[in-house]
């Protein structure tokens, strides 16, 4: 959950990437971390395994500037992919403001997409969240690969209540900011608004 | 349940007030108070150099997993790690259900030490964030009814 500091006059926000394995989270956050200004952003923490796979999250601090005299900062972290890390996913779900669900296009990935949004799914649930009432947009990545799927098709399967959603080529940086002013955006429309109940 | 925390400037200064008597009578390098989300609430000492938002959300990510852990094996939860290395040493240690204390400590102090002071620190610790977490609700909600959708709109304008 956000954090809202009078003494410093900080609101610190807290947005997921979640997604399968080699979607290209940690790559969304490289790119934000290369095209932010050097006091705008503090130091991205990968922490992953010899083969740069996510074991447990990356994290990268950003500020994006100031509301009402209030730094207002972004903790961005990503989810490790792979299907064996659930209970990890779960831990770093917790307190979360936003998410954003990177789809890999290709269409050998088709499944392994559905098998990771029904898992953000129940893994919110279990922290009394629900995805439905959280800030949440959606990244169709990979979309520079010729075997990508056509995005209508995406966007009936993954996105049938339409919530905002992005085509990105993450390592060139393509449909990157989008996502994150889109989902940055709802969290602080969500804050103002005040009035998120949590389901037991 | 809502688990926003929300730090009033009264209250920051009593957490900073506790950690640094915590600090001092414990000869400590420096003394960390976070929320189990990473989110830093107080640091008092020596914390030049250091990057105290890399070591908060380190923190939180340990305890997360050792908690995750301690569920698995049936524990509700391991309240102190303590970690010592050739110079510099770190003592984390659970405050009630939502904080986290992280000391750091070198050879002016002592494992004993920091233990013995933590007794007396804890309850203090612990009292102030009650009264933290149990503010009323209404007093945070008008924190961001000063808001406005052009706020909003000019933060997302400036780049
Ligand atoms: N062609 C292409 N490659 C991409 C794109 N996005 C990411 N990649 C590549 O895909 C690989 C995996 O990207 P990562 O960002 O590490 O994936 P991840 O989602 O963090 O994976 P886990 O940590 O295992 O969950 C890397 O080699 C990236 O360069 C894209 O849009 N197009
Ligand atoms: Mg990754």
């Amino acid at each position: 959950m956000s954090f809202i500091n009078y003494s410093s006059r900080e609101i610190n926000c807290k947005i997921v990437y979640y997604g399968p394995g080699l979607c290209g989270k940690t790559t969304n956050l490289q790119y934000i971390y290369s095209k932010t200004n050097p006091e705008a952003k503090g130091k991205m923490i990968s922490l992953e395994t010899g083969t740069e796979r996510t074991l447990l999250f990356d994290f990268l601090p950003i500020s994006l500037g100031e509301i009402r005299g209030f730094k207002t900062r972004f903790h961005l972290f990503t989810v490790p992919g792979q299907v064996f890390y659930d209970a990890s996913r779960k831990l770093i779900l917790k307190g979360v403001d936003g998410v954003v669900f990177v789809a890999d296009s290709q269409v050998e990935r088709l499944d392994a997409n559905i098998e990771s949004f029904e898992s953000l799914v129940n893994n919110l649930k279990e922290h009394g969240e629900d995805l439905e009432k959280l800030p949440f947009v959606i990244q169709y990545n990979k979309r520079d690969l010729p075997n990508a799927v056509d995005l209508s098709y995406l966007e009936e399967v993954f996105n049938p209540r339409g919530v905002q959603s992005f085509e990105a080529v993450a390592p060139t940086g393509q449909g990157v900011f989008d996502t994150l002013k889109a989902v940055a955006k709802q969290v602080l429309v969500e804050l103002k608004r005040g009035d998120r109940q949590k389901t037991p | 349940m809502n688990t926003q925390t929300v730090l009033f400037e009264e209250d920051s200064k009593r957490l900073s007030q506790a950690c640094l008597n915590l600090q001092q009578e414990a000869y400590a390098r420096a003394v960390f108070l976070l929320d189990k989300d990473g989110q830093l609430l107080a640091n008092e000492g020596e914390i030049d150099g250091l990057d105290t938002t890399s070591l908060a959300s380190l923190t939180a990510g340990n305890i997360a997993a050792t908690g995750g852990l301690a569920k698995l094996l049936g524990e509700k939860e391991f309240p102190v790690q303590v970690h010592e290395g050739d110079k510099e040493s770190i003592h984390i240690s659970l405050i009630g259900e939502r904080l986290i204390l992280v000391i750091l400590f070198d050879q002016r102090s002592s494992l004993g030490l920091i233990r013995l002071k933590l007794k007396h620190a804890y309850q203090d610790i612990l009292e102030i964030s009650q009264d933290i977490f149990d503010k009323p609700k209404e007093e945070m909600k008008s924190v961001f009814s000063e808001i406005t959708d052009d706020d909003i709109d000019d933060f997302f304008g400036l780049d």
